[in-house]
């Protein structure tokens, strides 16, 4: 893992001690609300609905023991005992007193972690995939590049009032797991004839105008990479509609110019910017890489794991679902569920960040991540301790056996807390999780992705949901409307809209017709949902979607 | 004919806490909405909202929001004024976990 050296902590120190004294004046009456607003939200504080929340940037999703620990410390003294893990990889406190969020950043930087740039129209957190160092499949480890990025954007003097925000995901498999389709910058780790490279996607992005990425370039040299990400921003930066919000993100840029004149524009701006890259992050990317080493993985026997399996069907179902295959052998990346059913998608408790902090440090080689999934993985564990971590996770109701199953559901905070909301998206989840659990159906219908949005800025991915829901006020009551189809991996897809929207009280019904007509439809059970709709289309699921609301009308 | 004016309340978030306040007829700030001034006429709800806005050092965000008057006091005419005025549906905090403890 990376590890701060002085120039970084010098820097949030400075930042820290800047923004204690903003507060300070903001509570003396020195400062207007129209003056302190973008020092917060530059410090990642915004107002909600009931508080103040601050964004806690997780770089990559990355965590150690340590820093886990003090976000369970923070939860406890200075919130509610508990957080909340976001589809960007980070975490948010839903109840901070503005007075004590100075010492919260102090107590932040204690730990190397920070809210810088997680608001704003800057570059925001990098996010890369969670199983980034450990993946089977993966080319490259992507966290290094994404470091450098990190370290890059932050305070870039060009960059801190773009049009818009600015996301970047990274991944280094081939099987996209970072939905590096739907970020501004797409990074995607190749190797072509032995050499590692990137192919450069922008102008993805959900929200208001959902839009796939397109693919700036298909194999950009590692040398190239930083002077190419600098000639993009620079591009979008002069071109984006600051005159309008609403299409000043860079994907309408690219709509509007087209993908060919962006192209060329970058690759002029990169033609006069790449002299002054004189290879000094080139040996920044050397040294980050040396720091994300993979651990000594250790050799065991598996007999304690294979012995689990083998007698404990409890074990054995949890193993099915939330083990993924690792690159080193003996070992698992384990998915811990966020997603117990009927509770709120990505939240933990302080007690529950302690054990999963416990169990990284004791059988994980110290390592945490957070998937946009908002769910927590530990990364690297032989398999003859994963027993012990499903016994201590089980204990502490963190033992659910959901993993990409229909309860493990991405939900946005929603209008239960965020001032943009439209509508309420967790009880939603809650109700489809525990619904489903109810019918014992879970396992049967497999593989399944429902991502729910409170509003159009679409933070619950809704748009590559394989089940989309998307909370509206339509006349001042909550409405939710139903996308299929989606897809947020490699070949993104976006979610074919079904029709009109359903209230409340309709909506888990609704879901669940769309299960059993898919149930129904299926070849067999290997088919999953999202194969059986690519190969069916919408109509059949249309049918059975508003088969009751027909059925009525006829009966008048 | 002008249009009927809906009674409105003003509210904002208080300054340190972030939590949900009302304007009252004595020019402070409650934390229940009971406590709130209803403006029933529009002129009187826009001074009423100068005065309100100008009392930054105490508040952020200051609106007025339309409610119906209620013999138990105002009721939000929308439901995310509902939800402000109650707290998340998913955890037993904010203000129905405060008017709990005063209970």
């Amino acid at each position: 893992m990376y590890t701060y050296t002085e120039f970084d902590k010098a820097f949030v120190a400075e930042r820290n001690r800047q923004f204690r004294a903003q507060v300070e004046r903001r509570i003396d009456g020195s400062l207007t609300e129209d003056e302190f607003k973008p020092l917060r939200l530059m410090n990642g504080l915004y107002l909600q609905l009931h508080a103040y929340m601050l964004r806690v940037a997780i770089p990559y999703g990355t965590l150690n023991s340590a820093q886990m620990r003090q976000l369970a410390m923070i939860a406890e003294r200075w919130d509610k005992g508990y957080g909340h893990f976001t589809t960007r990889q980070n975490i948010q406190f839903n109840w901070p007193n503005l007075a004590n969020v100075p010492d919260i950043l102090e107590a932040l930087a204690e730990v190397e972690m920070h809210c810088i740039q997680t608001s704003g129209n800057t570059i925001r957190n990098v996010t890369a995939d969670h199983f980034a160092g450990a993946a089977a499949d993966e080319v490259a480890d992507p966290r290094p590049v994404a470091e450098l990025i990190r370290q890059w954007s932050t305070d870039h003097p060009e960059f801190q009032f773009l049009p818009r925000k600015f996301k970047v995901g990274v991944t280094g498999s081939p099987n996209d797991r970072a939905v590096t389709a739907a970020h501004d910058i797409g990074l995607r780790i190749v190797e072509r004839d032995g050499e590692i490279g990137y192919q450069v996607l922008v102008g993805g992005g959900l929200g208001r105008t959902p839009m796939i990425g397109k693919v700036l370039a298909d194999f950009l040299p590692e040398a190239d990479l930083l002077p190419y990400i600098e000639a993009v921003v620079g591009v979008w930066n002069l071109l984006g509609r600051r005159d309008n919000k609403f299409k000043a993100r860079i994907k309408i840029t690219v709509h509007e110019h087209g993908i060919d004149d962006i192209r060329a524009r970058v690759e002029k701006q990169f033609a006069a910017i790449k002299p002054s890259f004189k290879g000094v992050d080139q040996q920044m990317l050397a040294d980050i890489r040396a720091q994300f080493a993979p651990p000594e993985f250790i050799t065991a026997s598996e007999a304690p794991y294979n012995q689990a399996r083998q007698h404990d069907p409890v074990f054995r179902s949890w193993a099915d679902t939330n083990l993924s295959e690792h690159r080193a052998p003996g070992y698992a990346i384990v998915s811990i569920s966020l997603k117990a059913h009927g509770a709120t998608p990505g939240d933990a408790s302080a007690q529950q960040m302690r054990l999963m902090a416990d169990l990284a440090e004791r059988y994980g080689h110290d390592e945490l991540r957070i998937s946009h999934e908002q769910n927590v993985i530990l990364p690297y564990v032989h398999k003859s301790h994963v027993p012990s971590v499903f016994a201590a996770l089980r204990a502490t109701g963190l033992g659910t056996a959901n993993i990409g199953l229909i309860s493990d559901i991405i939900a946005c905070p929603g209008m239960d807390y965020c001032a943009l909301a439209t509508a309420r998206s967790i009880p939603i989840a809650q109700q489809i999780a525990t619904r489903f659990d109810e019918l014992k159906l879970e396992h049967e219908i497999g593989e399944m992705k429902i991502k729910i949005s409170g509003c159009i800025n679409a933070c619950g991915h809704h748009h590559v949901g394989h089940i989309g829901i998307l909370g509206l006020d339509r006349a001042g009551v909550e409405s939710y409307q139903i996308t299929l189809g989606g897809d947020h991996r490699e070949d993104a897809r976006l979610g074919d809209r079904t029709g009109p929207g359903f209230s409340a009280d309709e909506i888990v019904p609704a879901i669940e017709r769309i299960i059993h007509a898919y149930l129904d439809l299926r070849l067999d059970a290997s088919e999953t949902f999202l194969a059986a709709y690519q190969r069916l289309g919408l109509a059949p699921f249309k049918a059975a979607l508003y088969e009751i609301e027909a059925q009525a009308y006829a009966a008048e | 004919m002008p249009r009927e004016f809906t009674p409105q309340v003003i509210t904002a978030n208080a300054l340190i806490e972030g939590d949900v306040v009302y304007f009252t007829t004595q020019d402070t700030w409650s934390r229940a909405l009971s406590d709130a001034d209803i403006l029933t006429d529009e002129a009187d709800a826009a001074l009423r909202l100068l005065i309100a806005e100008a009392r930054h050092h105490e508040v952020v965000g200051v609106y007025l929001t339309a409610m119906k008057p209620t013999p138990e006091g105002p009721v939000p005419v929308h439901f995310r004024e509902e939800f402000r005025r109650t707290g998340p549906s998913n955890h037993f905090h904010g203000k129905q976990a405060d008017s709990a403890t005063r209970a």
